[in-house]
């Protein structure tokens, strides 16, 4: 090896590794990102397929008021922090439910009233014992300070995750591509509750990590990006999860060397993949639309 | 048809959405192996009348009942527009989804079932599409698809939800001749559909609906008594059938 390959070679490693070798907390937040990938970015490509992003945007802010409320009554704990989203996600799914067939408003609205709604009464709820800080912890996360009950936390959230998509996958397919064949079917009436549960509680699980504003994208964008690649659902999925933990790999490095925030670093990245997917990917994208012309 | 046994009997048959009433006390009987077109004007519940029958949507009020107390096997085909058509998946895995309601989540999709699939697939002119993903299939061969999926079904009763609707005739054609293959088997085909020379041609019996049944039984008897009539329009049905004298209007089958 010469003495400039030499050179380059550790400069790479120092790039790329060391950050992550060196400091717990960076691998504390790697391991904590490839665990919501792996759980979550199946989730999101369900949520895209159904054309679910926008309520999946509210969701994810409504958890807001209920971690609120939880730190108020029990402190920064992991599991009063999940209990309190928790709670807060499935009363703003029921009242969306309730406000869409009952009153004449129209989906979208509905969705829009619950997120500004969840999300200012969340931060009102917070500065009346909180400090600018604990309301930045909640709307960004912190990523790098998760620690090993977050990550138990997660880890467990992902394989309740995976274990119950393979018990409702079939399912779930079906009531994203012929919901009615799967009510005709006789079987999956569960199916379509226990996967809005999972998104939930997913969505909860990223939120320790990065917080309200921003949990849903380490779900979703990757997600929406695997859609302009390839023309399959295994494929799909799997291409999801890659993405995700690619873009938090990416983004981590970034902020770490760039001493920016780690949470939205790497949701830019996952952003900027998607937008690249949308203009660049072989299906379905701008370019793709040019060369048909 | 009176002499065959009664297979699927509906009594008072009602569905809401909301305040709206898709379906009013609608009675009527199906009997087993018969071939009966479902027809009315748009909106008159045909598709909430065969969701019902198929256990997709629940009646707010009356009962359906069944020949031995026990629901038969039954194979539905949707709307063909009511399903997400850029979904990333292949025409094979279509097909086997119609394995769903026998194999559930555990029961694993064996060689034999594609096997299955891909005759079926033969079946309605689609060899060799196995691999193909649904977003690039016309109309009418994504409505094949849909028929191969009823195919490795294997139900004793089949319910379509207008399966001719954008299809091209060589398309309609073909699947004429599966629903009458159907029919010869003894299956029992119950078919929503709005083209009257199709049912005048093909379909013995006939159930016209406007919200509640207007008539039903032998379909030249529906021609005879003016329910279904070239010279009016679907959608002058409603008048027709309320200017008729009610005792005329025959609900449940009458022959």
């Amino acid at each position: 090896m010469t003495p400039v390959t030499r050179i380059t070679a550790m400069t790479i490693e120092s790039a790329l590794i060391e950050p992550f070798s060196n400091f717990a907390f960076m691998q504390r937040a790697l391991i904590a990102c490839v665990i919501l990938s792996v759980g979550g970015a199946p989730l999101g490509f369900f949520m895209n397929q159904r054309r679910m992003a926008l309520v999946s945007d509210a969701m994810s802010h409504a958890i807001l008021p209920g971690v609120a409320a939880a730190f108020l009554i029990a402190g920064l704990g992991v599991w009063s922090l999940t209990i309190g989203g928790l709670v807060a996600g499935c009363l703003v799914a029921l009242l969306s439910v309730f406000l869409s067939r009952h009153t004449k408003i129209k989906e979208d609205s509905v969705f829009t009233l619950l997120f500004l709604l969840s999300l200012t009464s969340g931060i009102v709820l917070l500065s009346l014992k909180g400090s600018n800080i604990d309301l930045l912890h909640m709307l960004f996360g912190d990523i790098l300070a998760i620690d090993s009950e977050g990550l138990c936390f997660i880890a467990g959230v992902a394989i309740m995750t995976l274990y119950a998509l393979a018990f409702i996958y079939r399912g779930l397919v079906l009531d994203c591509f012929d919901p009615d064949f799967l009510m005709a079917s006789g079987r999956g009436r569960w199916t379509r509750q226990i996967f809005f549960m999972l998104f939930v509680i997913n969505l909860v699980a990223a939120f320790q990590a990065l917080g309200t504003l921003m949990a849903l994208g380490l779900l979703l964008l990757p997600a929406i990006a695997s859609g302009f690649w390839t023309r399959h659902i295994n494929g799909a999925i799997l291409l999801s999860v890659v993405i995700a933990i690619a873009s938090s790999y990416a983004g981590l490095l970034i902020s770490y060397h760039t001493n920016t925030p780690s949470g939205p670093v790497v949701v830019m990245v996952c952003g900027v993949v998607c937008l690249l997917s949308v203009m660049l990917g072989p299906r379905g994208s701008f370019l793709a639309g040019l060369k048909k012309e | 048809m009176s002499a065959t046994e009664s297979l699927i009997s509906v009594r008072d048959l009602s569905v809401h959405y909301g305040n709206r009433h898709a379906l009013q006390s609608v009675s009527g009987q199906f009997h087993a192996g018969s071939l009966t077109a479902v027809a009315g004007p748009n909106g008159s519940g045909k598709s909430t009348l065969l969701k019902t029958l198929a256990g997709v949507i629940r009646p707010s009020s009356g009962e359906i009942t069944f020949a031995h107390g026990r629901r038969p096997q039954m194979a539905y085909l949707p709307q063909a527009s009511h399903l997400l058509r850029d979904f990333p998946i292949s025409v094979e895995e279509v097909v086997l989804t119609g394995y769903y309601p026998r194999l559930g989540e555990k029961r694993s999709i064996r060689d034999k079932h594609r096997a299955e699939a891909r005759k079926a697939l033969r079946e309605v002119g689609l060899d060799g599409f196995s691999e193909r993903e649904i977003g690039g299939l016309s109309g009418g061969e994504f409505q094949r698809v849909l028929f191969a999926r009823v195919i490795v079904q294997n139900a004793s009763v089949i319910l379509l939800d207008e399966p001719f609707t954008a299809v091209d005739a060589e398309t309609t054609s073909r699947l004429i001749k599966l629903l009458l293959k159907w029919h010869k088997e003894k299956r029992t085909v119950i078919c929503v559909l709005h083209d009257l020379l199709l049912i005048q041609k093909y379909f013995p019996d006939s159930m016209v609906l406007q919200g509640k049944c207007l008539g039903s039984g032998h379909t030249h008897k529906m021609f005879e008594q003016k329910l279904l009539s070239f010279d009016l329009d679907m959608a002058e049905l409603r008048t027709a059938g309320e200017d008729r004298d009610p005792s005329h209007a025959h609900h449940g089958h009458d022959h």
